[in-house]
């Protein structure tokens, strides 16, 4: 299959715009699902404003959220793909620039130390732009996910010792959402990276906060390790907004990678009740959206 | 638990009839500014034309589009999607707008602390919980964006929005030592050991 590099500019002008004003149908049951069951009343007020809100949007297709975040978009390669890599990171750049020109949006986007905006939501290394690879023939998938700062802003890395073992990434976890409090903009996805070295950690985190509810880490101890935290994060009491309640987390998502024998490192990042993405793939076929 | 309708700016006196857990819905004039804003006003010695006077802010950073000055947008800016930040960012700023501009009421997600919570005691203020992320519906209870100052710094200008029915909000942080975060946060965080325990790990 040949791409077409300009439709992968409009397409990446497209999904980030997508993805600020249509919520994925997993995170709507997950309102879905702690609304039926908070039971605090301040809780369930703000979990009532949340769902009215996608609903505004929705009917005036607006933002689910003013925060049109750090762009990161992911990129998925299947077999028998043909193109040129560096003209597809540009192709990625531009459909991200034309979508802030062109709706417009708020460009989020800043030079670290000079914080000047070019209103592109572009700048050095950003968007952040991740290639993996797939056995699927005749394929590429582009996902976008517009990270908002009030979840990024609270992002933690221990570098835990071998002798703590698990109690240390489980109590570190615990620690993470209660510093988070409100200030995360809960209920959360809270994603958890557990081992690798200290960067792979920390991407870990943002791939498990970030993928779609109802999905599990393919690495069974991860699995059952987002299980025992799902289970009880929610009895912590911080629930949304931090204004108290059950719903604190729609989950805790945990991922992970091989480590040196030396360490026992743990990552978490938050993603926020507005957890926002969008995916276009490329097939022979065509160019479909989805999440 | 009571509510009120405050058509800004509000008086010192009405101010200190609120508590924690009544709730507030504002009318006529909201500021918007955020970091880069006071950064500007508080350490590079900047100043704005506004009067804030008893009037309140919202931490915030719209996403508007240029039209050029008209009548039905004054500012030359049209609304399109007005949310609100985490305040915690923006703590040291609170006594300072409250004593070099009079401001009582700041809008925000996610709370302030101690110097705040000092700030709204001393001088008269307090903040309102908003439902951070629910800014489409927010967006709603904004009629325009009446003037800007400080533009250079858009989106982190400071926004002059002419509001009608914005609310309810949430009094989170009282002028009496009222602070529903603290609160919540000392009870999540006697269920620490608790939660530890359901996991296996031994304190």
């Amino acid at each position: 299959m040949k791409l077409d590099l300009q439709q992968v500019e409009d397409a990446a002008r497209e999904i980030y715009i997508r993805a600020l004003k249509l919520l994925p149908p997993d995170i709507k049951d997950g309102f879905k699902r702690l609304d039926a069951t908070e039971t605090n009343p301040t809780g369930k007020a703000i979990l009532g404003t949340m769902i009215r809100n996608i609903q505004v949007a929705e009917a005036n297709t607006n933002l689910l959220c003013q925060d049109t975040g750090i762009p990161i978009y992911n990129v998925v390669i299947g077999s028998n793909v043909e193109f040129d890599g560096f003209q597809l990171k540009r192709a990625i750049a531009k459909g991200c620039e034309r979508a802030t020109r062109e709706h417009p949006i708020r460009s989020s986007v800043v030079h670290p130390t000079t914080r000047q905006n070019e209103h592109t939501s572009c700048g050095r290394g950003v968007p952040v732009i991740h290639i993996d690879f797939s056995d699927t023939p005749d394929e590429l998938s582009i996902e976008m996910i517009p990270k908002g700062s009030g979840s990024e802003f609270n992002s933690w890395l221990k570098m835990a010792l071998p002798a703590d073992g698990i109690a240390a990434i489980k109590t570190f976890v615990i620690d993470c959402v209660l510093e988070a409090g409100g200030k995360t903009c809960p209920p959360t996805i809270v994603g958890v990276g557990v081992g690798g070295t200290a960067d792979l950690c920390v991407h870990l985190s943002k791939v498990a906060a970030t993928r779609a509810l109802g999905t599990s880490c393919t690495d069974p101890e991860g699995a059952r390790l987002e299980q025992a935290l799902s289970a009880v994060v929610n009895k912590l009491g911080v629930g949304p907004q931090g204004l108290g309640g059950d719903s604190t987390s729609f989950a805790v998502h945990v991922e992970t990678a091989a480590t040196h024998i030396t360490l026992n490192p743990v990552a978490v990042n938050m993603q926020c009740h507005s957890a926002r993405r969008s995916r276009a793939t490329f097939t022979p076929q065509g160019l479909t959206y989805g999440f | 638990m009571a509510h009120y309708e405050f058509d800004m700016p509000v008086t010192e006196a009405q101010i200190r009839q609120v508590r924690v857990n009544d709730t507030v819905t504002l009318n006529k004039t909201l500021y918007g500014i955020r970091d880069a804003t006071q950064i500007h006003m508080f350490d590079h010695g900047r100043k704005t034309r506004f009067d804030l006077r008893g009037h309140a802010v919202v931490h915030t950073a719209p996403n508007v589009k240029w039209v050029g000055e008209t009548q039905a947008a004054p500012s030359g800016y049209e609304p399109i999607c007005i949310g609100t930040t985490t305040s915690a960012r923006m703590e040291r700023f609170t006594r300072p707008l409250m004593e070099q501009y009079g401001v009582r009421i700041i809008i925000g997600k996610g709370g302030l602390f101690a110097a705040s919570q000092a700030a709204f005691k001393d001088l008269g203020g307090i903040y309102l919980a908003i439902v951070g992320g629910a800014a489409a519906l927010e967006t709603t209870w904004i009629e325009q964006i009446e003037e800007v100052d400080l533009d250079d710094l858009n989106p982190e200008s400071l926004w002059k929005f002419r509001i009608k029915g914005f609310g309810p909000l949430l009094v989170a942080m009282d002028s009496h030592g009222g602070n529903l975060y603290t609160e919540v946060n000392k009870a999540a965080r006697d269920n620490r050991a608790e939660v530890l325990a359901a996991l296996g790990v031994k304190i």
